[in-house]
């Protein structure tokens, strides 16, 4: 099943082998970042298709991620809700919890063979932080971490895993001292030490060809789950469903089925304490065209173009802009992008827990709260596939002390 | 305003004074809302021969320390485009030489819209704008609008800058080229001015328009090494951090901008062969 690692579908203005879908992405940076960009694009080309470089890439998927992730029907979970059948492909099992380590192993392959001796990241919870201070540490490499102020305070034990695993972390202290202000911080660092410095972006934004390269080494989780329905169900599921921040999970499942006419897919967004309060980051579903980090894509601003502050119970969806491909995918109707609440997240996390036996990570429970909405509208007998994209472990924290616990 | 671009004028009048250009940047709205225009006329005073008006966006990933917490005071403060276009248009009342050209950032811009952005800049007498984070591949939409009403788009240049597309930059390049003096942010401590020289010459052959210079010169003596092989230079963060500690910015900003035009026009001096 996974001789084709990466196999990118190369269906026309979703490619982004030209940098756009539709009229977004691009590669909106500072002139300095122009020759950079350039070069770790035509590094991906040649090694994209390097048989030696998949082999490793493929080997190191298997034996240090542990793929392929499981497809678990959650019967329970299905039964009690009622309606259609839930699917949960299990990127929580991944090595380090998540779904991040198949873009942060992919990248880091990528970096060592461009010679660059330096990673540099930046993290909003820290899951992409811990990915990639993960792979810097297995392949030797010096790693700095960006991450906002605010979150370094919020996330105290990501902070520490990173710190065990070789990486410096830099608090950020600039603009609202968070996930967007990282990106700053990293882009920065990185226009300042382009020569030796990879910058390895843990989301599909950012200016082309990031939004390619982050999709194309989590498209094995949609083709390994498109694989396993078949398999195991002989059919293909009626609908995905996956939450989205900046959007990698979710385009890393939805592209194996994007060609699936019969297909829906359905990606959840965080509308934090309600779409009505502006305490939110669902960008897709109530924000604007506009110009972040590096792409033209939906974003959360300002009439006068600032970018907002977002909220979400999830430090993950916490993020005012998206993924081009996503803001392409929504114009051309292929997916469709809703809002769930931090209370309907909470809800299904505790749902799944009780049911399944699972713990998810808040950002994934969007998706779970989103798939038991759907699942009620629809027969028995229809399936629905979820990314549960990562583990719960970290989020343990921040739901005891909603709880008014301190643990 | 088409064939009397005052970008393109004030260089004229430059070089055939043989001097070089002094281009102050403020952000537009720190230290003080208040005092913008009298501001932009005091540097005019001091010296300035072009003045480049940061418009503060709240995520400038091209900028150092001192501007992003300039921006950062500005935004807090209200500022927003309108707000700077109206400063401009009422500089212009006092003052119809002295170019302005618009820094900033492109969400604010497309936020606007392009088309009354540009109308907007030429109405209130801008005469070129910088956006930091549109290179020329992403340029066309608003370079078209921009041209329609004389505004040039001013492009930027850096050293990582090679090969074909340099030829490119240089054949697009309006008003003059903004090259980019390190590979770093604005405001840090990387400046050389020897290294440059080769580079500013190689592209001063390809260029038929000026060639400005800017990150990283703090002081006269930066301004007048970099000067001998450019014909403008840029002095952003360290004015900045000056207004922000002084207690009468719009003097401060005089008295900072002095020594630098002087240092400025004593080479040029010398090398006319006039005596200091």
């Amino acid at each position: 099943m996974s001789t084709q690692v990466l196999a990118p579908e190369r269906a026309e203005s979703t490619s982004g082998e030209s940098g756009r879908f539709g009229p977004y992405g691009g590669r909106y940076v500072a002139e300095t970042l122009i020759a950079p960009l350039e070069e770790l694009w035509e590094a991906y080309l040649r090694f994209r298709d390097d048989p030696s470089f998949r082999a490793e890439l493929e080997r190191d998927l298997a034996d240090y991620v542990g793929r392929p992730s499981p497809l678990y029907h959650a019967e329970r979970l299905s039964r009690e809700n009622g309606g259609a059948q839930i699917l949960l492909k299990r990127e929580d099992l991944n090595h380090t919890g998540a779904h991040k380590i198949n873009n942060t192993v992919g990248q880091a392959l990528l970096a060592k063979r461009m010679g660059k001796r330096r990673i540099i990241a930046e993290t909003g919870a820290g899951q992409h932080g811990v990915a990639t201070a993960t792979v810097a540490a297995r392949l030797g490499l010096r790693c700095v971490v960006y991450m906002g102020a605010l979150d370094v305070e919020r996330q105290k034990p990501n902070v520490y895993r990173m710190r065990l695993l070789g990486a410096e972390v830099v608090p950020v202290e600039s603009g609202s001292k968070t996930l967007k202000d990282a990106l700053n911080e990293a882009l920065r660092d990185w226009v300042s030490n382009v020569s030796d410095t990879f910058y390895l972006i843990g989301t599909v934004a950012g200016p082309h060809p990031y939004p390619t390269i982050v999709r194309d080494f989590n498209a094995v989780i949609g083709r390994e789950a498109r694989a396993q329905m078949l398999a195991r169900f002989q059919r293909l599921p009626d609908a995905v469903v996956a939450c989205v921040g900046g959007g990698s999970n979710a385009i890393g499942i939805f592209h194996a089925f994007l060609a699936d006419e019969g297909v829906a897919l359905y990606g959840a967004e965080a509308a934090g304490e309600g779409l009505s309060t502006g305490r939110h980051a669902a960008s897709l579903v109530a924000g604007r065209p506009g110009v972040l980090h590096g792409a033209m894509s939906y974003l959360l601003c300002d009439e006068d173009g600032q970018v907002k502050e977002t909220h979400s119970i999830s430090a993950g969806l916490d993020y005012p802009g998206v993924g081009p491909e996503h803001a392409w995918l929504k114009d051309s109707g292929r997916a469709q992008y809703l809002g769930v609440s931090d209370e309907e997240a909470l809800e299904a996390f505790h749902r799944l827990a009780r049911t399944e036996g699972i713990l998810a990570a808040l950002e994934s429970s969007h998706a779970v709260a989103l798939a038991l909405r759907l699942a009620r509208e629809l027969p028995r007998d229809a399936m629905i596939l979820v990314n549960l994209s990562g583990r719960g472990d970290k989020d343990v924290n921040t739901i005891a002390r909603l709880e008014g616990l301190v643990l | 305003m088409k064939g009397d671009q005052r970008i393109d004028r004030r260089f004229a009048e430059l070089a055939a004074a043989g001097r070089k250009a002094l281009i102050p940047f403020v952000t537009a709205g720190d230290p003080d809302p208040e005092q913008v225009v009298p501001l932009l006329h005091a540097l005019v005073g001091a010296g300035a021969d072009l003045i480049e008006l940061g418009v503060p966006f709240s995520d400038p990933m091209a900028d150092g320390p001192v501007i992003q917490r300039s921006s950062e005071r500005a935004l807090a403060r209200g500022v927003n485009l309108a707000q700077v276009l109206e400063w401009v248009r009422v500089f212009r009342e006092g003052d119809q030489e002295t170019p302005i050209v618009l820094m900033g950032y492109l969400n604010p811009v497309e936020c606007f819209g392009a088309a009354r952005f540009a109308r907007a800049c030429a109405s209130a007498g801008v005469d070129g704008v910088l956006l930091v984070d549109c290179p020329l591949e992403e340029s066309a939409p608003y370079r078209s609008a921009l041209d329609a009403v004389g505004v040039h788009q001013i492009l930027l240049a850096a050293p990582t800058t090679r090969g074909a597309r340099r030829e490119a930059l240089a054949r697009a390049a309006r008003g003059f080229l903004y090259y980019v003096a390190f590979a770093g942010v604005t405001g840090a401590d990387r400046l050389d001015p020897v290294a440059l020289a080769e580079e500013l010459a190689d592209w001063r052959r390809l260029l038929a328009v000026p060639l400005a210079v800017g990150f990283g010169i703090k002081t006269a003596g930066d301004a007048a090494a970099v000067a001998a092989h450019a014909d403008a230079v840029v002095v952003g963060s360290a004015l900045v951090e000056t207004l922000s500690r002084a207690d009468e910015p719009v003097a401060a900003a005089a008295a900072f901008l002095r020594p630098l035009r002087a240092a400025l026009d004593a080479r040029s001096d010398a090398a006319a062969g006039l005596p200091a």
